[in-house]
């Protein structure tokens, strides 16, 4: 049996958890009410009189800081307490194809959310005539950077099987990807360390890659930059889960 | 069908399994015992691709499962210690999940998941949501995933600890009428399993193998195998000096005595049967015996014999 049909298999069980159990309902739900609040109240969308979104994206880093942990953290940490890891590696799939299809079915349900935030579009098509492009390109690239936040919400979980452990490790880490180029810490680091150590450290940074994407610049670049990030962290999920047959 | 070759595994500094080796074939339940501790699970992890061992190898159907474990795994029916099952889908929608992965989609995958909810009569659990489950039939949820792709190899993690002695049994009974067509490996420390379904038996302690033969040699190690007990119409120094002559009995001793009957225990010297023996004598005196009791050997004697548990020791 071919191994995509495993992966799919897996996204589908994941998918299905999801919405056993009351995480997905909240999420979508704490998700939307945010969004909406930050936008309106605190973007002051009105106000500002432009018909864009650029003031409901500007929040999504911050937004999805604290909630795509909350919706990683169960993935693998979850599996280990209640030991159906054992349970999954022994059936037959790979820890390959269970990192991928965990990974998808999270970044589905991410997608999901994105989705239904559909009536900012239609609302700001109602006020004004916003560049469809520039907007299509936002969701794009929020939809990336959420997918690079699960990678490292999934690899956090895998390393252990506290949830509140790896929901804390995975904000820290997401917290350090947002501010490794904003000033003030690049500073800090400027202080002792030399100009290359500086620049590496801020090129980590999720912000320049979405912001470019903000403005509806798709750069090869920042897919580039998402697509190895993702890549990266799944590849560490993986010598964990791969690895624990050898040292568990 | 499995072949264990040396196979060690260390844990840092601790090793849990040292140099176990042993095969099964079509055909056998293999019981595989030991104290807790011993390194049980261990092993079947490493037999069930989930643990790779440090040294030596282990082969399903011929292949080595380090090589590939997912590709032996296809071969391998599974149930884990303490019944690891995603607690938050039904009983049914978890076997769609695992016939899914076996290969079995859409209706097919139904029919699969059917057929092994009735044969491990979960009918009337089959859309309640596991994790309310008792502890009875999550075992058998456990049974049915692992039987679910009806396996040519059979692993199962302590199947029947925690069930009613009811429950017990009729897992027994499905383990006895798999028994022909796999090869089973059945880990247990209850002992009456071993006599009850085991073709063979296997002894692990300390992650050493001290025993691998089959039920009824372990039980000739037990001892006291084989003495004889009974109840003789006669003086008890005459009986006891009939009896002590007869070849094959080491020691006679008299356990209770009035004047005119006496309660013996007769000793075979290495286990050898003596009770036809001992019954011709009492005969050929004409002495009337009753209450014959032959030992017939105590596997927990044995076990206790040849393991020690850390704890215990």
């Amino acid at each position: 049996m071919n191994g995509a049909q495993h992966v799919f298999t897996v996204t589908k069980r994941e998918w299905q958890a999801f919405f056993n159990s009351p995480i997905a309902y909240i999420f979508l739900i704490v998700f939307l009410m945010l969004s909406g609040f930050f936008t309106f109240s605190v973007s002051r969308f009105y106000e500002a009189g432009q018909a864009d979104l650029r003031g409901f994206f500007l929040w999504h880093p911050w937004l999805y800081l604290i909630l795509v942990p909350a919706v990683a953290m169960r993935l693998w940490a979850e599996e280990r307490r209640s030991g159906t890891i054992e349970l999954l590696l022994t059936i037959g799939i790979t820890p390959l194809q269970a990192v991928l299809g965990k990974f998808l079915a999270a970044w589905l349900f991410m997608l999901l959310a994105l989705v239904l935030t559909f009536p900012m579009v239609l609302t700001a098509h109602y006020l004004g005539d916003p560049d469809t492009g520039v907007v299509l390109c936002g969701y794009l690239g929020s939809a990336l950077l959420a997918g690079a936040y699960l990678a490292v919400g999934l690899f956090t979980s895998a390393l252990t099987r506290n949830q509140v452990v790896s929901f804390v490790l995975a904000v820290v880490f997401g917290l350090f990807l947002v501010l490794a180029g904003y000033p003030p810490v690049t500073d800090l680091l400027a202080h002792w360390a030399p100009l290359w150590l500086v620049d590496g450290v801020a090129a980590f940074s999720f912000m320049p890659h979405f912001e470019t994407m903000q403005r509806g610049v798709l750069d090869f670049r920042d897919f580039l930059y998402f697509g190895s990030v993702m890549g990266y962290m799944l590849f560490c999920t993986l010598l964990i889960i791969g690895g624990s047959r050898a040292r568990n | 069908m499995i072949k264990v070759d040396h196979v060690s595994r260390s844990f840092g500094a601790r090793q849990a399994v040292k140099d176990v080796s042993f095969t099964v074939e079509k055909g056998t339940v293999l019981g595989f015992l030991g104290p807790n501790g011993a390194g049980k699970t261990t092993t079947m992890r490493i037999i069930a691709g989930y643990l790779a061992p440090s040294e030596g190898q282990v082969l399903v159907c011929g292949e080595a499962v380090a090589a590939n474990p997912a590709l032996t795994q296809r071969k391998i029916g599974y149930m884990p210690e303490n019944t690891p099952l995603y607690d938050d889908m039904t009983v049914e929608e978890f076997l769609v999940f695992i016939a899914e992965v076996r290969g079995y989609r859409g209706r097919e995958g139904r029919d699969k998941a059917g057929t092994v909810i009735e044969r491990c009569a979960l009918h009337s659990v089959r859309n309640q949501v596991i994790d309310t489950l008792s502890k009875g039939y999550r075992r058998r949820t456990s049974l049915a995933q692992a039987l679910l792709h009806d396996p040519e190899v059979l692993l199962l993690d302590e199947p029947t600890e925690g069930l009613d002695p009811n429950q017990k049994q009729v897992v027994r009974e499905m383990i006895l009428e798999m028994a022909p067509e796999k090869a089973i490996v059945l880990s247990t420390h209850v002992l009456e399993e071993v006599t009850a379904v085991c073709t063979r038996a296997v002894i692990i302690s300390g992650g050493t193998l001290v025993a691998n033969s089959t039920p009824r040699e372990l039980l000739q190690r037990s001892p006291g195998f084989n003495s004889v007990r009974l109840v003789v119409k006669a003086d008890p120094d005459t009986a006891r000096a009939a009896f002590d002559d007869l070849p094959g009995v080491s020691r006679v001793l008299v356990l209770d005595h009035d004047a005119k009957r006496a309660r013996l225990l007769l000793e075979p010297s290495e286990g050898q049967s003596i009770v036809a023996q001992a019954l011709e004598r009492a005969s050929s005196r004409k002495w009337s015996v009753s209450d014959v009791e032959v030992d017939s050997g105590h596997l927990d004697a044995v076990f206790r014999q040849i393991t020690t548990t850390e704890d215990a020791a």
